[in-house]
């Protein structure tokens, strides 16, 4: 059993660390986002190997189900500067490949390596071994982390309401609804003043007729 | 009852997680792209937490602290992914650009 037990984790990392490594390699976004939900699912269900079930569900409903989404939504709306013809790592990417190298090798192989973990002896076989449940988990938010808990939930709508300011700061100073055509053309026409900005010499070539109707 | 604790070493956990983190880490450090940098910096939370909860199983089952802390974590991701993700749409809308090294405007 044990031994099923050592391949289903060795197959669980071995997919983990490919996932991750196809994430920061691979040159489509939107394909590197799927390896991104990928790994999300394999430390999900790493986390049900360590028995902390009420973690992995949380991993799968946030993770996968909320930070993916969001993520692919703004790929989606980055969409044509992210295509597969332009350059995706820097010149220097190997100096990065280093310093990441060099971090696992100085500091996580020795550390693994030499120190011995105090680990848990075995419990008595007539003993059940007490590993805390999802029960315990919710009884220690409402007591002992009640404060941190209710810190959180703060955070989360401080981040909400950020989110939403950052991302609409340009509709707002408009005071005005436009309809999806109005907003293409002034995307359009906002496009082509800054591409002749970065080109002085560029044809002046996207003045259509198609003038945005506010003041 | 058989549990990971006896099959798998805790050691191994840990270069899991550590290659894991290590790979975000590049990923965060060598992607053009900004959603390719919050890509690596979701890798490394997620190498965090898996530590975390390893931790908790192998030295500390009887203590919810490992769990929550981790549960803590993954809030903080989820409203570090919602700003990024605003700010980028933010940049993408006045710069026409989400690649890290065409925002150069503080670079004098």
């Amino acid at each position: 059993m044990n031994i099923v037990i050592m391949v289903i984790f060795l197959v669980l990392s071995a997919f983990t660390l490919l996932a991750g490594v196809m994430v920061v390699t691979v040159k489509n976004i939107i394909h590197a986002a799927l390896w991104l939900i990928a790994s999300f699912f394999t430390v999900a269900a790493m986390y049900l190997l360590m028995e902390a079930e009420f973690l992995a569900i949380v991993q799968v409903l946030i993770y996968v189900g909320a930070i993916s989404i969001l993520i692919l939504f703004a790929i989606m709306l980055t969409r044509h500067v992210t295509g597969e013809g332009v350059r995706q790592l820097y010149q220097r990417w190997w100096i990065a490949l280093l310093v990441a190298a060099a971090l696992f090798g100085l500091l996580i192989a020795p550390t693994v390596v030499n120190y011995s973990w105090n680990t848990v002896p075995p419990t008595a076989p007539d003993q059940a071994a007490t590993i805390s449940s999802s029960v315990q988990i919710g009884t220690a938010f409402m007591r002992e982390y009640l404060l941190p808990f209710e810190i959180a939930s703060v955070l989360l709508l401080v981040a909400l309401i950020g989110a939403i300011v950052i991302a609409y700061e340009e509709r707002s100073a408009r005071r005005q609804v436009l309809t999806l055509a109005e907003e293409v053309a002034l995307r359009q026409q906002r496009g082509a003043s800054l591409l002749n900005a970065a080109t002085p010499t560029a044809p002046d070539a996207q003045h259509t007729g198609s003038a945005p109707s506010q003041p | 009852m058989p549990s990971m604790v006896e099959a798998v070493p805790l050691s191994w956990v840990l270069l899991v997680a550590g290659g894991l983190f290590c790979i975000g880490l590049f990923g965060s450090l060598s992607r053009r792209n900004t959603v390719g940098i919050l890509f690596g910096v979701e890798l490394m939370l997620n190498a965090v937490n898996l530590n975390l909860v390893a931790f908790w199983r192998y030295l500390e089952p009887n203590l919810v602290a490992g769990q929550v802390f981790a549960l803590f974590i993954i809030t903080v991701a989820a409203a570090e992914a919602a700003v990024g993700l605003a700010m980028i749409i933010a940049i993408y809308r006045s710069r026409l650009t989400v690649n890290a090294d065409e925002v150069d405007t503080l670079k004098g």
